[in-house]
């Protein structure tokens, strides 16, 4: 019978191709949906130029990527994990657990986030203090901390038009989300008085504990629906402000900047985000965005260094490179990345 | 039920030819329903031919491609400076050592023409696709000893102008914008009057690769049909043996007692288990035990198989129930064996069920991403169309539903147009494999 035969070659196919696991000859890259599109250039540049296969790019966000790289050394795990924020302590040590434990960290640039809104409505000059005031979860009332009372934009600011606040935020798994809450929610937070009365009343049995429980306390966003966390890409960040007008949402300049036709993008501290603007450190937000590569793989993977190498050079991240032009805010300091990344040089600094 | 068993027959006046009251009553509800039941569909028929023509009008613009025609002078002192024409040293000149040959070109285009622009000549360039380096790079080792001619070639435009000719970008659209100008848009239409840019058809949409961020324009869904074409010959080639013997097995020879049950209860709810579940199985049996490589399809086909198992044994256990008994008493009336019945008589019987079943089952397996994002393959996978078919099964491949996600993830509004280009090729696949499946019920199955 047919049947006979076809299970039989089924069963030889996987036999066959479960004693293979050829060694993997393309590089395996993971994370930020950030540095994504940076990723996905570099890799396709890198195909093209060089006669390695082309490096294979997946998104899913920083800490998510980072995870995958700690889960161990050998083929079956990823190469390099792309983050839009640095490795924290935490995450080394469960590196360090698994056995990866020489990391080189490679910086490509910077990045700006940007604030937007339907290009057909209102227009904002925002600062700092006004989305903490929007999005807290406690802000000061008269002098005492209290739950955030205000509705509408107005309630902030008096400039801004009377339109109930909805942000739209990105998700805790993304790394835009902690600068988010470090250069915008926290700086709000201490200029407008807030973080003094919850250092006042923070729990902790030494200052630097209490200071960690007020800025904790600091970033708490309100629950009650006026701030959405989310979860996926930016294009989704762009859909929920095309069904809803008065929304704001948060994100790259890149994204931005390619969907110029339907966004408007706000002003911070009265300085107008652009490459230029954040290159200079005017635009306060902005943060640096890394790959992170495992020393072990290099050698064994082929082209990993060349690809490292490859992402840092002059002709690719460089002011006038690809990357440049699509929206990343070139690292002054790109040959010192440039030196690291030729010595192999791992985080920590030994060996 | 009826009315009339409830207290005996009401007495009948009049004539029969006139409706009494409570006829009418029953005929106006038995045609209100009637009317429910076309309204629904109609809503129904409303809803897919909304989709459908979303999907078309949005989608249509992907098989359309702007190209500008130009001839380059492969100049000798800037790709092979020894003049030996060696191979190796041809490809230490990367793309960006292409890049001025592609300006030079343009330039001299506009003088044989005589365009006049005040555009500077790298603004012109920006037209172009970021792909053309590459496409005459590639040309150039493969051709070596066409160094120093000067030769025709076809380049896209960059997805701005493509927007532009496809009126997706507007002078007004683009007033923020920092990748095109108004100026360059009227270069653009000095060049159409010229006949330099045309609209075609885009092959490469249907057969090329996927490209990145920067250049939606050369982005095509090709090699993630060929991954998904893999994926669906390993869901064949394993889920149908397995999935049919076990059915007969159970059905046919398998005790009835309480583990026969307890099979039958799990298998019911496999088939019923989020495909996303057995993404995560693969990732800890195929890729972490089993040290099979990330991204490729045979993993993908095996998780898929696993989700299609399911399918195939309810299906084919119901075709083989249907099979009546009488056919296997004749069968061993005249002295066949229990399996010689099996395989003689009934199998041939319930082959067309167990065909629709996996057809049904293969098109459900090519539509899911879930179970591919954590195996690796979703993301940018572009490997270029002779390796990703060399390379099988183990090389990282992507899938179709899988690109269209990716697609529709990206910033530049033309990836949108290609992901619902995506959607039309997907749908197509899709509705040939359900009409084959229909076909092939309709012209092989029996009733008794």
């Amino acid at each position: 019978m047919s049947f006979v035969k076809l299970s039989a070659s089924a069963l030889a196919i996987a036999a066959v191709s479960a004693t293979a696991a050829a060694a993997r000859d393309q590089v395996q890259v993971a994370g930020s949906s950030t540095v994504l599109p940076y990723a996905s250039i570099v890799a396709e540049a890198f195909g093209e130029n060089f006669d390695f296969p082309t490096p294979v790019v997946e998104s899913g966000g920083s800490s998510a990527g980072l995870k995958r790289f700690c889960e161990g050394v050998g083929e079956n795990t990823i190469d390099v994990a792309n983050a839009s924020r640095k490795i924290k302590d935490k995450e080394i040590k469960a590196c360090a657990e698994n056995g990866v434990t020489d990391i080189i960290e490679v910086r490509i640039g910077y990045d700006g986030i940007v604030f937007a809104s339907d290009i057909a409505g209102n227009s904002y000059e925002f600062t700092p203090d006004d989305w903490f005031l929007a999005l807290s979860d406690k802000v000061m009332v008269d002098g005492q901390l209290a739950d955030n009372p205000n509705v509408t934009w107005a309630d902030v600011n008096p400039n801004f038009p009377a339109v109930d606040i909805q942000a739209f935020i990105p998700g805790t798994k993304h790394g835009t989300r902690e600068v988010f809450e470090d250069k915008v929610i926290l700086a709000g937070c201490e200029h407008t008085g807030a973080f003094d009365a919850l250092l006042a009343t923070a729990e902790g049995d030494s200052d630097k504990a209490k200071k960690k429980a007020a800025e904790k306390a600091c970033i708490a966003l309100r629950t009650d629906g006026k701030s959405v966390d989310i979860d996926g890409d930016y294009t989704e960040t762009l859909a929920r402000i095309e069904s809803n007008k008065d929304g704001i949402g948060v994100f790259g300049l890149a994204f931005y900047e390619n969907n110029t036709d339907k966004l408007q993008v706000a002003t911070m501290s009265d300085i107008v985000p652009s490459t230029e603007s954040i290159a200079t450190g005017e635009y306060p937000v902005s943060r640096p965005l890394f790959f992170y590569v495992k020393k072990a793989h290099i050698g064994v993977i082929p082209g990993l260094k060349e690809y490292a190498e490859f992402f840092v050079a002059d002709e690719i991240a460089g002011p006038d490179g690809p990357l440049a032009e699509y929206g990343l805010v070139s690292d002054p300091e790109l040959s010192d990345t440039q030196g690291a990344v030729a010595d192999e040089a791992v985080l920590g600094g030994n060996s | 039920m009826s009315d009339i068993s409830q207290n005996g027959a009401p007495k009948r006046t009049g004539s029969l030819l006139s409706k009494d009251a409570r006829t009418a009553k029953r005929n106006r509800a038995e045609s209100r329903f009637k009317l429910y039941g076309i309204l629904a569909i109609a809503v129904g028929l409303l809803m897919l031919v909304t989709l459908v023509y979303n999907i078309v009008s949005r989608g249509t613009g992907a098989f359309t491609q702007t190209f500008v025609t130009l001839e380059v002078t492969l100049s000798e002192d800037k790709l092979d400076k020894k003049g030996n024409r060696n191979l190796d040293e041809i490809k230490k000149v990367s793309t960006f050592g292409y890049a001025p040959l592609i300006k030079d070109a343009i330039g001299k285009e506009v003088e044989k023409l005589g365009i006049q622009t005040d555009l500077p000549a790298k603004k012109q360039a920006a037209i172009l696709s970021k792909s053309a380096a590459a496409q005459l790079r590639d040309y150039v080792i493969a051709n070596p000893d066409k160094i120093g001619d000067t030769v025709e070639f076809r380049f896209l435009t960059n997805s701005r102008v493509d927007g532009y000719m496809k009126d997706r970008v507007s002078r007004d659209s683009i007033a923020n914008d920092k990748s095109i100008s108004p100026a360059q848009l009227d270069f653009v239409d000095q060049l159409v009057a010229e006949g330099v840019i045309v609209k075609s058809f885009n092959l490469d949409f249907i057969f090329g690769a996927d490209a990145s961020d920067q250049r939606p324009e050369a982005a095509g869904i090709g090699v993630s049909m060929i991954g998904s074409l893999f994926m669906m010959l390993v869901v064949l080639v394993l889920a149908l043996p397995i999935g049919v013997a076990a059915s007969i097995y159970l059905e046919e020879f398998a005790p009835k007692n309480w583990i026969t049950d307890v099979i039958e209860v799990n298998i019911s709810n496999l088939a019923a288990v989020p495909s996303i579940v057995y993404g995560i199985l693969g990732l800890a049996v195929f890729i972490n035990y089993m040290h099979l490589p990330m991204s490729a399809p045979l993993v993908g086909g095996l998780v898929l198989t696993l989700m299609t198992l399911p399918t195939i044994i309810i299906s084919t256990r119901a075709s083989l129930k249907a099979v009546p008994p009488s056919i296997r008493d004749a069968a061993l009336g005249v002295g066949a064996s229990k399996m010689q019945s099996v395989f003689h008589h009934v199998l041939p019987l319930a082959a067309p069920g167990i065909l629709t079943g996996t057809i049904i089952g293969l098109a459900q397996a090519l539509g899911e991403t879930a179970p591919l994002l954590l195996i690796g393959m979703v993301g940018f996978i572009a490997s270029n169309a002779p390796d990703s078919v060399a390379g099988g099964l183990l090389s990282p491949n992507s899938a179709m539903p899988a690109q269209i996600y990716e697609w529709a993830k990206r910033a530049d509004p033309a990836f949108y147009e290609r992901a619902w280009g995506g959607i039309i090729i997907l749908l197509i696949f899709l509705v040939t494999m359900n009409t084959v499946a229909v076909i092939l019920r309709r012209r092989f199955e029996r009733r008794w």
